[in-house]
């Protein structure tokens, strides 16, 4: 019994310390240009690019699977940046900017079931059980991800008004 | 240095600035100012100046006197909106905004009742006893924004004048955009009105002089100012030459106190405060006589236009009553502008509203817009020679075509004021300003895309930390209500063992 014992207490530490002294002598470096995308993106996670996660598109965005321009919350300026991070040309006219969007709460159908709170990755809906939520549209990224959740359909994106703080003069150049 | 300098300025002075379009300003300067009388609906916009929209304290249907507030000023840049005449609210909502765009903006409809009726009004008594921040509480209460155009609030610029010392309060009256003679009129027949602005201006600001630019091109108001300065030692009359754009404040400033404004900084940072004369004249009536400001002088031009002069124009009238007035328009006009020709905004149609910042309609005639088609750049280099602010048009305008905004940038696009006279002068008719507005308003968006994302971000956060919490407390509170249990459990034990031991030896 005793030599058992300690016969497998033996054989766990050395092994330990071989693993530990592995893990530290065969490390691998992640890629820091993957850490530093995803410093530049929204970080919602809300899955619109189709990976897991703002990690999952950093990393595919640096290991040039993914355009620069996947991230629809992050728009123009966010592929620019990270094109610029990447030294990559892109073609913003690409970009479906199709426009800043928020979801909305057709109250009258509403049932209070807080399973679209729950999925918003800015919390930026509002309300309890059995309350009619509502949604700031501030918080709100446009992301979608509570659309899917609600049973009844009541929410939903809609485009954001283009309004005169926001209008920009046509190009010239293409006009 | 000072010795070598002095014998080298003349050589290393570049070339005038600025460009001398037609002035076109006859026959309207020559004619009088006349009123328009009430038009039947006014459409009074909640932003008619820059900063947060006015919100509206009237409901439809409230009777309201000419001068009465309807919509207050929200936040610290802002300005309240007045009723322009006596009569009857009967909308809020959503109007087309006399703006190229043709989006709508909220204003509040006002139904004339036809007798210009004016609220209860009072002056400030003795106004120059009284402390600097009252006068500037009072025109901020007066709705008063820059009349030249700028249509920033009045009181926030005066307020200005304690924080960063002003030493010259500068009026502007140089008028250098074509067609406009709105401020000539208004010089030459109120002179006195904008003088005793400018004295209440200088001591809101606390400002030790006034100096008043007026190009060379209005002898008239000239003598009528210098007539109404007389008196006033510390008010002086300044003839600036014409030339386009005299009118821009940091031009004016260079050219009257011989200080340049550096980049990314304002005029009050160099001790001067730029105030149109109009907004002097607005200051005189809302401080001596309690007027909000409620209508403005305005020039009708333009060969398209039946009688071209000077309007006196409730804010809120609609571009097409103000046309029929002024005689109406020959055939269909070329093109409507708001404001000059060189700046001015193109209108989307007659049915909108002038604002507090409108210094003229412009009816054009096909003759008067002829446009060419741009060709390519010839890199002769007008445009550079004609730039008030010393920029590179040429190079600015090849990086955005490229979009390669910020090149532009690093180029000095942020210190272009839009005065246009690069596009003017080109050979080649291209829209260079056209291009550096729009890459503005990129660069604008851009900015705000990334205060979005940053703000996503600290939220997506705040929410992951919101989560991590509620598990922590949720294991905590469990544990603790185990914890309960087991204690419950133990101290049952103890009690049953203890009723046990008590019921055994019986």
């Amino acid at each position: 019994m005793l030599v058992a014992v300690s016969s497998l207490t033996v054989l766990g530490a050395v092994l330990g310390v071989l693993l530990g002294f592995a893990s530290r002598r065969f490390h691998v470096e992640g890629n820091p240009v993957v850490a530093e995308v995803e410093a530049l993106m929204p970080g919602s996670n809300c899955g619109q690019c189709g990976f897991p996660g703002c990690a999952g598109a950093a990393a595919a965005i640096a290991g040039g699977e993914a355009p620069a321009t996947c991230c629809p919350p992050g728009g123009k300026a966010l592929a620019q940046s990270i094109a610029a991070r990447l030294g990559l040309d892109i073609d913003l006219s690409a970009v479906a900017d199709a426009g800043p969007q928020l979801a909305v709460v057709t109250e009258d159908i509403c049932i209070g079931c807080c399973r679209c709170i729950k999925a918003c990755p800015t919390d930026a809906i509002l309300g309890g059980a059995k309350q009619i939520h509502a949604v700031l549209h501030e918080a709100c990224t446009g992301c979608g991800n509570c659309v899917e959740r609600c049973p009844t359909e009541a929410i939903g994106l809609k485009p954001v008004p283009l309004t005169l703080q926001h209008w920009v003069w046509p190009n010239p150049a293409r006009a | 240095m000072g010795f070598l300098d002095k014998i080298f300025r003349p050589l290393t002075r570049s070339e005038p600035w600025g460009v001398h379009p037609d002035e076109r300003k006859r026959p309207a300067s020559e004619t009088p100012i006349r009123r328009l009388p009430p038009p039947p609906l006014l459409y009074l916009p909640l932003s008619q100046h820059v900063g947060a929209a006015a919100e509206p304290i009237v409901r439809i249907g409230q009777k309201v006197l000419k001068g009465e507030c309807v919509a207050t000023a929200k936040g610290n840049i802002s300005a309240p909106v007045h009723a322009p005449t006596s009569g009857e609210i009967v909308a809020i909502g959503p109007i087309t905004a006399p703006h190229p765009s043709r989006l709508e903006m909220m204003a509040i409809t006002l139904r004339s009742d036809m007798e210009d009726r004016w609220a209860p009004l009072e002056g400030l008594a003795d106004p120059l006893a009284r402390a600097p921040e009252e006068l500037a509480r009072r025109v901020a209460e007066a709705g008063i924004v820059g009349l030249g155009g700028a249509t920033f609030p009045a009181s926030v610029k005066l307020g200005l004048g304690h924080r960063s010392r002003i030493r010259t309060l500068i009026l502007n009256g140089s008028e250098c955009e074509p067609y406009l003679s709105c401020d000539d009129r208004l010089m030459r027949e109120r002179a006195g009105g904008v003088i005793r602005g400018a004295v209440l201006m200088r001591h809101a600001t606390g400002a030790r002089e006034v100096r008043i630019g007026i190009e060379d091109n209005k002898p008239e108001a000239i003598a009528a100012m210098r007539a109404a300065v007389d008196g006033h030692a510390d008010v002086q009359v300044c003839v600036v030459p014409a030339r386009y754009p005299m009118g821009s404040d940091r031009q004016l400033i260079i050219e009257l106190t011989g200080i340049e404004v550096p980049a990314e900084s304002r005029a009050a940072d160099v001790g001067v405060l730029v105030h149109n004369v109009g907004t002097a004249f607005a200051i005189h009536q809302a401080i001596d006589l309690g007027r909000p400001l409620v209508s403005r002088l305005m020039t009708l031009n333009g060969e398209a236009l039946a009688q071209p002069g000077n309007y006196e124009v409730l804010v809120g009238t609609l571009v097409e009553d103000l046309l029929a007035f002024a005689g109406g328009v020959r055939g269909e006009p070329a093109r409507l502008v708001m404001g000059g020709p060189m700046m001015g905004l193109l209108l989307p149609s007659a049915k909108v509203p002038v604002v507090k910042g409108c210094s003229g309609i412009l009816a054009l005639s096909a003759t008067e817009v002829a446009r060419d088609e741009p060709g390519p750049c010839i890199r002769c280099g007008s445009c550079t020679r004609a730039c008030p602010v010393g920029l590179l048009p040429l190079e600015m305008n090849a990086r955005i075509a490229n979009a390669a905004l910020d090149a532009a940038v690093a180029l000095g696009l942020h210190d272009c004021i839009g005065c246009g006279c690069c596009a003017w002068v080109c050979p080649s008719r291209i829209p260079l300003v056209q291009a550096f507005n729009h890459a503005k308003g990129e660069l604008a968006a851009h900015e705000r895309d990334k205060k979005r994302t940053d703000a996503t971000r600290r939220m997506a956060e705040a929410r992951s930390e919101r989560l991590e919490r509620e598990a922590r407390e949720k294991a905590e509170a469990a544990a603790r209500r185990a914890a309960e249990r087991k204690a419950q459990k133990a101290r049952e034990a103890a009690e049953s063992a203890a009723s046990n031991s008590e019921g055994a030896p019986a």
